[in-house]
């Protein structure tokens, strides 16, 4: 994302990328046709589009993709943030670390998706089950990675910071808070391209809204192309958030070294 | 009288060894360091110099005994006392600036005081070019300086410093020292200094205090009658240097362990 523009290489492999987008556009609309792969296999670039404007006009597309990307949303906010605490405190307390570890370990092996059942038992076809399933998926990757960095500050700093009589909570404000934030976003990458799924999981397993129902919808219809406009939509979600993600990121991390950031 | 800034009464450390039972790593430490001093540690690695810093800055009690800093007995940590590790720990975030205001944020100092405060001290650090760049754009011996500021930022009344330079090039440290020298001369402070050189130890200090092997206990005071403390270059290549040299080499039983 600190890609320099005015460098000439740089500017040349950008257009080799965006010529790749124009052959794969052209390869989709007529290869199958040419491969006599039948429209419900694989629907040219033209018939998804037309079933894009379909959608949009009379299978109120938008709105269940903002559904969709409302639980995306809320579901990875409320994640972060209970990782983000639940690393805090356990990086703090190597004893409650080493007393849940074993469960948090069992939970965190444990396929996340397969919960969505569940969770749509316990709160029906609305939009916590989703909202849930997001929650738990992007919790793990958040509380791992603020745990892993909380533990791995020198420990010659907080005594260096206690030699200049910090309190615990400016410890916890000055030193390890910004420690973690390398790390966190690093989590963050991983946790929003999940939360896409966790959705995504709970959408099929019940409910008539989001871009899961019109899959399953599309798919009960042999309507190919409205699959492929939803797991486009879908993709879509994926990406803003991912790119949103990456933007926060530099301002937040900008004092790393690019390279650093990206290893993280 | 001269005021008496670090005091060390009759000082035990013991730990728990991993085993259970205590290892005592110093003992029966009794000296003090009087206003405007500069007192070096020596002694073998592993007899307990970190410790006895460790007790200073009010991190670890003592076992026995007692620390004063200023008259006040030392308890926990103060801000009587600053702190400068090997390590240069300046934290990666903050620019240099920030990394120097560091412990005045700690005290709650307005803005301000802290800024200005900063600014003085990285211009006498020679770091005035660099005071909004980040850790990781300077190099080892500028971020040292750096630190140097930071500890000196507080304002503290004695200086504890463990090895500072000691991961240095042999260049880099020789300003590096002459820097803390200057300062120390300048600023009047008083500070108490460990490390493995035996030349540092001389070239920077009114007095060497020499340590034994674990438990380490202090077997020798060498006062360093070398004039001119704010120019330790200078002091360095002074005539007496290569006697206290040789002094400080037997005391430390250096000729013994090659043989």
């Amino acid at each position: 994302m600190d890609t320099d523009l005015s460098d000439p290489l740089t500017r040349r492999m950008m257009a080799l990328s965006g010529l790749l987008f124009v052959l794969f556009i052209i390869a989709w609309e007529w290869l199958p046709g040419l491969m006599k792969i039948p429209p419900f296999i694989i629907p040219p670039v033209s018939k998804v589009w037309s079933e894009f404007l379909r959608m949009m006009a009379s299978e109120h597309l938008m709105y269940h993709t903002a559904i969709t990307a409302m639980q995306v949303v809320v579901g990875f906010v409320l994640g972060m943030l209970l990782g983000m605490v639940v690393g805090f405190l356990l990086g703090m307390s190597p004893t409650a670390e080493f007393v849940l570890s074993p469960y948090i370990l069992a939970l965190q092996i444990a396929p996340k998706v397969a919960f969505a059942p569940l969770f749509v038992i316990w709160f029906g076809y609305t939009v916590y089950p989703k909202i849930l399933v997001a929650v738990l998926i992007v919790f793990f990757p958040v509380m791992v990675n603020v745990l892993g960095a909380v533990r791995s500050i020198d420990p010659d700093i907080v005594r260096l910071a206690k030699s200049f009589t910090a309190s615990r909570f400016q410890i916890f404000r000055m030193i390890e808070f910004p420690a973690s934030l390398g790390p966190l976003f690093a989590g963050l990458r991983i946790a929003a391209t999940l939360a896409v799924i966790g959705v995504v999981v709970g959408e099929l397993v019940g409910g008539n809204t989001g871009l899961g129902y019109l899959l399953t919808f599309g798919e009960g219809a042999g309507n190919t192309a409205m699959v492929f406009v939803s797991i486009i939509m879908l993709t879509i979600i994926g990406i803003l958030l991912y790119g949103a993600i990456v933007i926060i990121e530099n301002r937040v991390l900008h004092f790393m070294p690019a390279r650093d950031r990206r290893g993280a | 009288m001269t005021k008496r800034r670090l005091e060390f009464r009759g000082v035990t450390k013991r730990f728990a060894s991993r085993k259970g039972d205590a290892v005592t790593a110093v003992t029966a430490l009794d000296f003090h360091i009087e206003d405007g001093e500069v007192v070096s540690i020596i002694g073998p690695s592993g007899c307990g110099k970190s410790t006895l810093l460790n007790m200073g800055s009010g991190l670890d009690p003592a076992s026995e005994g007692e620390v004063f800093v200023d008259g006040e007995l030392v308890t926990k940590p103060n801000a009587h006392v600053a702190f400068m590790l090997q390590k240069d720990l300046l934290l990666p975030w903050r620019t240099i600036r920030e990394n120097v205001e560091f412990g005045l944020e700690v005290l709650h100092r307005p803005a301000r005081e802290r800024g200005e405060t900063a600014l003085e001290l990285l211009r006498k650090c020679r770091l005035s070019d660099f005071v909004d760049h980040y850790p990781h754009q300077l190099s080892g011996g500028m971020r040292q300086r750096a630190a140097l500021a930071r500890t000196l930022a507080v304002d503290p009344a004695v200086l504890l410093m463990d090895e500072p330079f000691s991961a240095l090039d042999a260049q880099t440290k020789m300003v590096l020292q002459q820097d803390l020298g200057r300062t120390l001369a300048e600023t009047g402070k008083t500070a108490l200094f460990v490390t493995h050189d035996l030349v540092e130890a001389i070239a920077l200090s009114h007095r060497v205090l020499v340590m034994s092997q674990r438990p380490g206990r202090i077997i020798r005071e060498l006062i360093i009658d070398i004039p001119d403390m704010g120019n330790p270059m200078a002091r360095r290549k002074h005539q007496k240097v290569g006697g206290y040299v040789a002094e400080l080499m037997e005391l430390l039983h250096i000729e013994e362990a090659v043989a």
